[in-house]
């Protein structure tokens, strides 16, 4: 079978065209991960009193009460950090300039390199290409009959995802240059983040799952370190070991989902996997195992219930950070790897099921916990784990170019939200630095009227608000529509509506999916909305001396932001519906990314295409634009920016509205839970209990103190004094001569 | 003749026994226990009489033991007098385990 | 390579070399400190031990090195075989050999020994010269256990490390050496003791009346062909007796859990060299044991239901149990003590679960185990002397302090938790997926140790090189020197190779683990699912 394809391969449409310098894509961030890392390790700034790196610890110090406090308290610090304080002088590093070279040129190369590579494709066909294109480089774990190559493969899902990786990385790799330019790790923060690309670009072009799963676990690793790249606050490592270890029991799920797989298929290959998948049962409990461990490594990677407790804490990453790896692409990595399996959930109706409903829970529980969140970038963070549950709701019932349209989207005017809140931030911060202030630059009750001061953002801004929140024409609103109308159609004449899931009838459950992804809808128009009022709109709540020291950003951070908010306004045109027509062509995206998910979605819809009549698809236009409107026009009337105070001077939260600023208290549920009784567990039963108690004290020990024991005796014995040994010895020869002469 | 000479061993031998297990000075200890060897010696000269001559070669064995044993004894035993100033074997436990 | 190589006659004397280099060196040593007489002070300031140790290390690494090359994978036979005399009235012969089995174990060995010195290299100032000496001692006793043919020799072998590591936990080690060193070392010898019974017993059995036979072929024919007979009035099969006295003796060594309690002791109070060789190489023998000795001669025993669901049972708790004690150690030594015991865990599974993946998987794991574990060691004695603490609690923030230090700690404990990409992924990915195949739910179960491995770890360094930097004392710890550098480099190097290409080492452990798998199940191996879809 491998062989086979080596043939194929070599005939491929693709073969001596500018994709067989694939294996260069992930090279280059990696090239750019090996210079960073070396100039960060390049002691490159002065250690001591006047470093602000050692300073910013010590700043962290102030206002740590209670828990909601410390963690605002701590970003303050971290700010404190990255831009330096009055009291120190600015340090940076003695190579900036080479890393800001290194690390965004790197990636320049390689978006340059994935267009080329994505002409060359629809030279070759586009979407009438079938074959992935495979390139083996070398045996990675021969072992017996399991044999596993290092191999790339190109086909029309992975183009996309490189495209979406390399020009949303390079856009915010510029970014960087200004918000990390005062921070004394910055070549290090470039290191972290071309790995991180390097990895993800792995990731989406791995042949098979062991590949795919070093990108996974790869970003994991970058996440983790650029999450903790301000080790030096306990909450922040905190967070960054909170999100590998919850990503790491996901990951669980996908190693079990492959050992299942090689189990039963033999093979690990995408290519042999899709082929050979068709043996197994339709439907049968076998794939539909496989498919719901999958999806668990899933809803870890992609923040899913149970597993999205990580992604908000993530936030305690620089905003760059939070915007590539925490919104734009490594989250997705989920939604990717199941319209990678495609052919794998297509046959199994019950998980695909269970994906739709977790989805749909997530993305309404996840929008209901934006509502109340005072940090910007945690209103994001909710936000993103709201709207990967609406990719999810799209792969899972089967529309896998929806959900993957909707990523597509989502990794625009997201990464522009989170860049746009980074400027925000970036303002905010260099006021309060230049008054010396220690308040909260995230929290959205300091800020309030930013408008006028930073024009470009607040615009940008609001065409990403628009275009998450739904309305005609932007991106969001073709993506989203695309996801609820698939649903409804999907409610019925398809695999999943004959299939029960936990015995409710499969369409019952697409319809609740559905009507909770108008719901959601409606609140994220809200939470946004929210948002921007509270941020640009109003009265300023910054403070009278810092009001003067608020400013736009400079070019090379709202520059990516400008490109961005285009990106964000006509992205929709990748996928336009048939009713509007008259904007270009219409399912470009349907139709590249048919070779890959077509079948697979044909075979949850019985084979027939599911077509919606023209009213039908209005009506339900027209029901998601009015939601999102109402959602708007609720925010803009009910909410009072003007009777908001600053952080400082708030009341606390009482009723409902406690509960949703806490986050429904899961995170104190899972410590109480799961957290404290595993470390309670280990440390009182299994280590003091049994290891030192049963088998080192008693059995071990316990047979050292027995042999003492009878030694003690002997040596009781052994008097000492010759008398008694003479006697002893006089006795034994009587007794044996009195025994053989008695017998 | 050998009845009497085994019966005189005997009671030699014997002596030698109680005095090893009655007395506390470790050279009369001692001397009681070259009166033992000397009881076996003299049984084996008696039964060298009657089965031939082996039992004088054993003689002369034991009574170079015995007088490298004297050796050595009697220099511990001087060793300890030094070290101890007794040779009250009461008084000496060195041995305890 | 393989001409030269076969031009200078390698094959035929590289073992030998391999035992004699080090116990030469030793006698250098040795002859070095008689003439410096028995002086401690000019013991202290000398040198030359360390260096002789060094070189002679490095040659002998050098000269296995070899073996890389001259090994011919496409066999299981036994290769570089030599065949001496030694006792012939008790039919006791000087027979060396390797299998692809011993050779990754013989490299292993002879890689980690000169980076053991390096790190021995400011931290020993007493008794140098006992030290090195006993050091290079050991070397040959485990070498000679990896590559002996004879049982009667291996036995003689395995005691033989025995001594110098106990001498080296109970002088050099840490406040309660003297317990450690004895439950080390009488924990062993209980298990090694009613070994050699059974050695003896098959010696006696294999030499079919005419005197014992120990060797490895006669007694391996012997046991296949039923020679044993039933002991205690036919109670019990004489080859069940065997094997659990076998399997004793290696349970103990690896250790397995419940028997695993002298391990943390032991390396808690062993200096920095110590715990590298006793976790990177001398644990491995208790796994290699299995392998080499107790499944090939008793596969009815080792495959028996019972008892084979007992090991792999034994082997995922291992696994589990090692992690969450782990987690909770406040002691980093401690922590990755336990760690072994998990990580050793997932090679007893691989071992009983019997398929081609999950015993080259297993070896990988030993291999892994001895270079990631071993680097931990290293890394940790290093912050040891300039701290002289091991408590987590210590420590905090002194990445900005020692960013070298973070960085190879950081990438060392990845490795450890298996990160894809370094060697400890390939290990475990492939013992899991070949256990799934015989054992599903006790491999699912042991894949939940991946979780915790993470947790374990990444919390521990998280105490170490993260958080806020609140101790004035850990300030000014200086960052790794180059020495230290040097030593931790090369280990680096090994994690990432056998990381993204294991393929040449797996290449040369697959026909005898192919060979072990057909031997015991007594089937071809592969009677996967798999093979019958693929052409």
């Amino acid at each position: 079978m491998l062989l086979q394809h080596e043939v194929s391969a070599a005939a491929h449409p693709l073969a001596g065209t500018v994709v067989e310098w694939l294996w260069l894509l992930p090279l280059l961030p990696l090239l750019g991960f090996v210079i960073n890392g070396l100039l960060s390790l390049v002691p490159a700034t002065v250690l001591g009193p006047g470093d602000p790196d050692m300073a910013h610890g010590a700043d962290g110090a102030h206002g740590e009460a209670g828990h909601g406090v410390a963690v605002h308290a701590h970003e303050t610090a971290d700010e404190h950090g990255a831009h330096g304080d009055d009291h120190h002088p600015v340090v940076r590093h003695r190579f900036a300039w080479l890393a800001s070279i290194v690390g965004p040129a790197v990636l320049a190369i390689a978006f340059g390199l994935a267009v080329a590579m994505f002409f060359a494709m629809r030279g070759a066909g586009g979407g009438e290409m079938h074959a992935p294109f495979v390139q083996r480089y070398f045996s990675w774990m021969p072992a017996g009959t399991f044999h596993l190559d290092a191999a790339f493969q190109l086909d029309q899902l992975s183009m996309l995802m490189v495209l979406v990786i390399t020009g949303v990385g390079t856009l915010i790799h510029l970014f960087s240059i200004g918000y990390m330019q005062d921070d004394p790790g910055y070549p290090r923060f470039f290191a972290y983040l071309n790995l991180f690309v390097a990895f993800m670009l792995v990731l989406v072009l791995g042949a098979n799952y062991p590949v795919l799963f070093v990108g996974w676990e790869g970003v994991g690793l970058c996440s983790y370190l650029l999450i903790g790249f301000w080790f030096s606050e306990k909450a922040n490592a905190d967070a960054g070991k909170k999100a590998f270890i919850v990503n790491r029991i996901g990951d669980f799920g996908l190693l079990i989902a492959m050992f299942l797989l090689f189990a039963n298929l033999g093979t690990l290959d995408f290519v042999a996997v899709n082929e050979n998948v068709t043996r197994l049962a339709f439907g049968g409990p076998l794939i539909t195992t496989i498919c719901l461990f999958m999806f668990l490594g899933c809803t870890g990677k992609s923040a899913q219930i149970p597993l999205y407790i990580w992604l908000p804490d993530a936030m305690a990453g620089p905003t760059p950070v939070s915007a590539l790896i925490h919104a734009a692409t490594m989250v997705t990595a989920g939604v990717y790897l199941i319209a990678r399996s495609s052919v794998l959930f297509s046959m199994a109706p019950v998980a695909g099921l269970t994906v739709t409903v977790i989805g749909a829970l997530t993305a309404i529980f996840a929008a209901t916990i934006g509502l109340k969140q005072w940090d910007i970038k945690k209103v994001l963070a909710y936000s993103t784990v709201s709207q990967l549950g609406y990719m999810f709701m799209g792969v899972g019932s089967g529309a896998y170019v929806a959900g993957v349209f909707h990523l597509a989207t989502h990794a625009f005017f997201k990464a522009l939200l989170f860049l746009g809140s980074g400027s925000v931030i970036f303002a905010m911060h260099a006021a309060y630095h230049h008054t010396g202030s220690h308040e909260d630059a995230q929290d959205m009750r300091n800020m309030g009227g930013l408008a006028p001061y930073m024009r470009v953002t607040w615009i940008l801004m609001w065409i990403a608000t628009l275009a998450i929140a739904g309305v005609p024409f932007f991106a969001g609103f073709f993506s989203k529509d695309e996801i609820l109308g698939s649903l409804f159609l999907r409610a019925h004449d398809s695999t999943l509506a004959d299939a029960r899931w936990l015995g409710i009838p499969g369409s019952a459950v697409l319809y609740g999916a559905y009507a909770l992804g108008l719901a959601a809808a409606l609140l994220t128009a809200i939470y946004m909305t929210r948002m921007m009022i509270y941020t640009f709109h109003g009265p300023n709540r910054t403070g009278e001396k810092e009001r003067d020291h608020l400013h736009e950003a400079p070019w090379i951070m709202t520059g990516p932001l400008v490109v961005l908010g285009i990106l964000s306004a006509v992205g929709g045109w990748l996928n336009l519906p048939a009713i509007t027509s008259f904007l270009g062509p219409v399912g470009a995206l349907d139709r590249w990314l048919e070779p890959v998910v077509g079948e697979s979605a044909l075979r949850v819809t019985n084979g027939v295409a599911p077509e919606a009549t023209h009213s039908t698809e209005l009506a339900l236009v027209g029901g998601a634009v009015a939601i999102a409107l109402l959602g708007i026009i609720i925010a803009a009337v009910r909410l009072k920016p003007a009777r908001l105070v600053p952080k400082a001077q708030s009341p606390e939260e009482h009723g409902i509205e406690r509960v949703l600023a806490n986050k429904y208290y899961v995170d104190e549920a899972y410590d109480r839970v799961v957290v404290e009784p595993t470390v309670g567990l280990s440390r009182g039963v299994l280590w003091k209990g049994i290891d030192q108690g049963i088998i080192d004290n008693v059995l071990v020990n316990g047979s050292a103190r027995l042999a003492r024991g009878f030694s003690s005796l002997g040596s009781w014995v052994q008097s000492g004094q010759i008398g008694t040994y003479a006697w002893v010895l006089v006795i034994g020869v009587l007794a044996v001569l009195g025994a053989f002469t008695i017998r | 003749m050998l009845a009497e000479a085994i019966f005189f061993s005997a009671v030699l031998f014997t002596i030698g026994v109680i005095g090893v297990l009655t007395r506390r000075n470790a050279i009369i200890i001692f001397m009681c226990v070259e009166l033992m060897l000397n009881a076996v010696n003299l049984s084996f000269v008696a039964f060298a009489r009657a089965y031939g001559v082996a039992g004088q070669v054993f003689v002369f064995f034991v009574m170079t033991v015995a007088a490298a044993e004297a050796a050595v004894g009697l220099a511990i035993i001087i060793a300890m007098f030094r070290h101890k100033q007794t040779v009250n074997l009461q008084n000496i436990n060195i041995l305890k385990g | 390579m393989r001409e030269f190589l076969d031009s200078i006659g390698y094959d035929s004397w590289v073992l030998l070399a391999l035992l004699v280099i080090p116990a030469l060196a030793a006698m250098g040593i040795w002859v070095h400190g008689a003439m410096l007489g028995d002086n401690d002070a000019r013991d202290r300031a000398s040198g030359t031990p360390r260096q002789i140790a060094l070189w002679a290390f490095i040659i002998e690494f050098v000269v296995s090195l070899g073996l890389w090359w001259s090994y011919d994978p496409s066999t299981a036979a036994m290769q570089a075989t030599l065949d001496l005399t030694w006792i012939p009235s008790w039919g006791v012969r000087f027979a060396l050999g390797i299998d692809g089995i011993s050779l990754m174990m013989v490299l292993l060995t002879t890689f980690l020994m000169p980076l053991a010195v390096l790190g021995s290299w400011t931290s020993i100032r007493i008794k140098r010269h006992s030290y090195y000496a006993l050091l290079l001692l050991l070397t040959t006793g485990m070498l000679g256990v990896f590559v002996a043919r004879d049982l009667f020799l291996f036995y003689v072998m395995w005691e033989m490390m025995l001594v110098p590591m106990y001498f080296i936990i109970g002088i050099w080690g840490g406040e309660r050496r003297i317990y450690a060193t004895m439950k080390f070392f009488i924990y062993t010898m209980v298990g090694s003791l009613l070994m050699l019974v059974a050695i003896v017993y098959l010696g006696i059995k294999a030499g079919g009346g005419t005197g014992p036979n120990f060797a490895y072929d006669a007694v391996q024919r012997m046991a296949g062909s039923g020679g044993m007979t039933s002991l205690f009035g036919a109670m019990v099969p004489a080859s069940f007796l065997m094997f659990f006295a076998f399997a004793l003796a290696f349970a103990i060594k690896v250790p397995m859990f419940p028997f695993h309690t002298w391990l943390p002791d032991a390396h808690v109070e062993a200096p920095t060299a110590g715990s590298v060789i006793l976790a990177g190489i001398m644990l491995k023998m208790g796994t290699y044991g299995f392998l080499r000795f107790a499944l090939p001669f008793f596969p009815d025993a080792a495959m028996h239901p019972a008892i084979r669901t007992t090991f792999l049972v034994l082997g995922t708790v291992g696994v589990l149990y090692g992690a969450l004690v782990a987690m909770v150690q406040p002691d980093f030594k401690k922590l990755v003590a336990y760690s072994s015991v998990s990580h050793l865990g997932f090679v007893m599974l691989g071992i009983f679960a019997l398929t081609t993946q999950s015993i080259q998987g297993a070896l990988m794991i030993m291999i892994n185990h001895g270079i990631s574990t071993g680097a931990l060691f290293l890394l940790i004695g290093m912050i040891y002397e300039r701290r002289h603490t091991r408590e987590l609690a210590a420590y905090g923030g002194i990445a900005r302090v020692v960013p070298l230090f973070a960085a190879l700690l950081t990438f060392v404990s990845l490795s450890s938790i298996g990160l894809p990409g370094t060697n400890g992924f390939v290990g475990e990915f492939l013992v899991l997926l070949g256990s799934f195949q015989t054992a599903p739910y006790l491999a699912t179960f042991a894949t939940m140790g991946v979780i915790f491995a993470a947790a374990y770890l990444l919390w521990a360094i998280q105490r170490i090189i993260f958080n806020r930097l609140d101790r004035a004392e850990n300030e000014h710890i200086p960052d790794l020197n180059a020495r230290e550098l040097a030593l931790m480099l090369p280990l680096v190097a090994v994690i990432l190779w056998l990381g993204i290409y294991p393929a040449p080492v797996l290449r040369r452990m697959e026909a005898s683990a192919q060979q072990l798998v057909t031997q015991v199940s007594g089937v071809a191996p592969a009677a996967n699912v798999a093979s019958a879809g693929n052409p």
